[in-house]
């Protein structure tokens, strides 16, 4: 599809246009009149169409570190490579042109309409009057904003709409990698969560190369496919997939920044479907039960297959209770077992049909996986 | 009142307009009959007098600060000297400063709108150099980040969103210009001070008095609207959300106000 998309460079929707892979390489930032440096031999790479995100307490370093991606900040030693590319072959302004960029603060220019703010790189970088036209529409409706937003002026937009105006700007010339700096940062915890899953929706179908920065390890472990926990004074701690950090924290450091409750946290990543669930003995609603030996696995149901009810310990018909489906988190299954006596939670299928029970060990076995390595060492070394 | 002896000079023999006129005869408050058939020969010469020496002096006193304020922004080490300099020429009173060009430039046109140049300067390059400098950081940020050149973060950034605090400090070196042009009818006999200093020659006419210097409320008060006007169209995007006739920028032009002896002690 990718490739498809970069051939056709005529086409307006030129979407996708490959992602870059990207790699720090030993990069030290030091500020003169100061020993101690800002970054440290920072050495990662990021592979295409990826999310990295950047964590850490403040001062460690890791808005530098993105800055100096779009060479905001120069380079002390060693270099970034973007596609293989070192960043300093190419002027900042034209690099920057072709790197997405988003603050927290989101930067919109208050003096233009909505459309010019979307349309500012793209003019930069001498498209035509039709396709920045297009390309607007396109973002606009990309970002579900109405097109009448188009004219107004950032100050007459609500603060959810202004953050994804701020991302569709910096998508506007379909930059191969995007540069995002607490983008969701400023905003309320619920339009925040909307923000940040219409940004993963819209990921999967753009798949840019993205370095985020973070503060908050929730986030952190929501968005990426990669994290780079940083400390301060610079360092990279550990960099490494979301489900790894937390299984496997590499020191007590990392341990704390991830928190006690890490084991919760891991099971958020996963989902009911990926869990391998018990069968149920679904019978026709109304069926008579008597003495049956385990009454939990028992699902009524209607004769779509549709979960009506279950057997209770007394062999008597109560309410099916709590519903899990597949794209459930294993975390909220959690949840909803133990506010539900810890019966085992029916699961259904997409349409609704039931696919079976998830139990409580089943779940915690989940855990299980891949745990141990530094963290267990760790406990034994104690 | 020393002043106004000084500049009319002698004794004084009442005159007032030398016509049959009852109500000029008689110094009334305001003899309509009389101002109406002066219109030709006095008030509409004076009044376009005024105007184009005030255009004259906005004019070239907004270059230079707005080239002053551009260095300034710039290169901010420049900043404090700009600002002593302009503060000492905001400090020196009118009369000295006349005093002292006279020898230089005569009795001239010229010597008025130096003088008036010198007086508009500190106002309008402390308000261009405000206007730059409160541009939002970060929409500067993104800017850069975006790719723009130092040169267009200039032009199609902070220029633009500097307007709105340009326009007050020109809505106040005009109007305080307006004000302090009728002095300049003490070296040239032009705009709407000769009116007046000829009023207070014929033994203070107040027709002639008061209507010239109605002329000079009216002007500024039709000046500034004006630029409110011009604002909103070279900056909508400031007024879209309030209707600005006068208190927004007039305010903040008043807090702006240089603080001229402040600013040469920080200097």
């Amino acid at each position: 599809m990718e490739t498809e998309a970069t051939a056709k460079s005529s086409n307006p929707r030129e979407h996708a246009r490959a992602a870059a892979s990207l790699e720090f390489r030993d990069v030290s930032k030091r500020y003169p009149g100061n020993d101690e440096p800002a970054l440290r031999d920072l050495s990662f790479e990021v592979a295409a169409g990826e999310i990295c995100v950047l964590v850490g307490p403040s001062g460690c370093g890791k808005t530098t570190a993105m800055r100096m991606v779009n060479r905001m900040i120069d380079i002390t030693e060693g270099d970034i490579l973007l596609d293989g590319e070192s960043v300093r072959s190419r002027p900042p302004a034209e690099l920057r042109r072709h790197i997405g960029y988003v603050i927290q603060q989101i930067g919109l220019f208050p003096h233009v309409s909505v459309g010019d703010n979307i349309a500012t790189v793209p003019r930069l970088l001498g498209w035509d009057r039709r396709r920045v036209e297009a390309r607007v529409d396109e973002l606009l409706e990309l970002i579900s904003l109405p097109s009448e937003t188009r004219e107004r002026y950032p100050a007459e937009i609500s603060g959810g709409q202004r953050q994804r105006v701020g991302v569709a700007r910096a998508l506007a010339a379909d930059p191969p990698l995007m540069l995002m700096d607490e983008p969701f940062g400023a905003i309320d915890p619920i339009t925040r969560e909307r923000l940040q899953n219409e940004f993963l929706r819209l990921q999967e179908d753009i798949r840019k190369t993205i370095v985020f920065v973070t503060h908050d390890i929730d986030e952190a472990i929501k968005m990426g496919d990669r994290i780079a926990i940083m400390r301060e004074g610079g360092v990279l701690v550990q960099y490494d997939t979301p489900d790894r950090i937390l299984a496997d924290p590499k020191d007590e450091f990392v341990a704390q920044f991830v928190g006690l409750d890490r084991g919760l946290k891991r099971l958020a990543l996963s989902k009911l479907g990926d869990l391998s669930l018990q069968a149920a003995e679904c019978l026709p609603d109304g069926t008579p039960v008597r003495g049956h030996a385990d009454h939990h696995r028992v699902v009524f149901v209607d004769d779509r297959r549709h979960p009506v009810g279950r057997l209770g310990e007394d062999g008597e018909p109560e309410p099916v209770g709590p519903v899990g489906k597949p794209d459930t988190s294993l975390r909220d299954a959690l949840s909803l077992i133990m506010s539900d006596a810890n019966r085992p939670l029916v699961v259904v299928d997409a349409d609704g049909a039931v696919a079976g029970l998830a139990r409580v060990d089943v779940i915690a076995s989940a855990l299980a996986v891949g745990n141990g390595g530094h963290a267990a060492r760790e406990d034994a070394a104690r | 009142m020393n002043l106004i002896v000084a500049a009319g000079g002698g004794p004084v023999i009442p005159n007032f307009g030398g016509s049959a006129d009852k109500c000029a005869q008689n110094n009334g408050l305001f003899c309509w009959h009389w101002f109406t058939s002066h219109w030709g020969s006095i008030f509409g010469p004076a009044l376009v007098q005024h105007i184009v020496l005030v255009l004259i002096a906005v004019s070239i006193g907004f270059v230079i600060a707005f080239a002053a304020a551009l260095l300034a922004y710039r290169m901010p080490r420049w900043e404090a000297p700009i600002v002593i300099v302009s503060s000492l020429l905001y400090t020196i009173p009118s009369l000295a400063l006349f005093q002292i060009l006279v020898p230089f430039t005569g009795l001239t046109r010229l010597t008025v709108e130096i003088a008036l140049v010198m007086y508009c300067l500190l106002l309008l390059f402390s308000n261009i150099v405000t206007g730059l400098r409160e541009v939002p950081e970060e929409v500067r940020d993104a800017a850069r980040g975006m790719g723009l050149t130092p040169r267009q973060i200039l032009l199609r950034i902070d220029l633009p969103l500097a307007v709105p605090a340009i326009f007050a400090g020109l809505r106040v070196a005009t109007v305080t210009t307006i004000s302090l042009a009728t002095v300049g009818a003490f070296v040239t006999n032009q705009g709407l001070g000769a009116p007046i200093f000829d009023a207070i020659g014929r033994g203070n006419f107040k027709t002639e008095f008061l209507a010239a210097a109605a002329l000079a409320i009216l002007l500024a008060w039709v000046a500034d609207l004006l630029l409110v006007a011009l604002q909103g169209v070279v900056a909508p995007w400031a007024s879209r959300r309030r209707s600005s006739l006068v208190p927004r920028g007039v305010v903040r032009a008043i807090r702006r106000r240089p603080r001229p002896i402040s600013a040469v002690r920080e200097a």
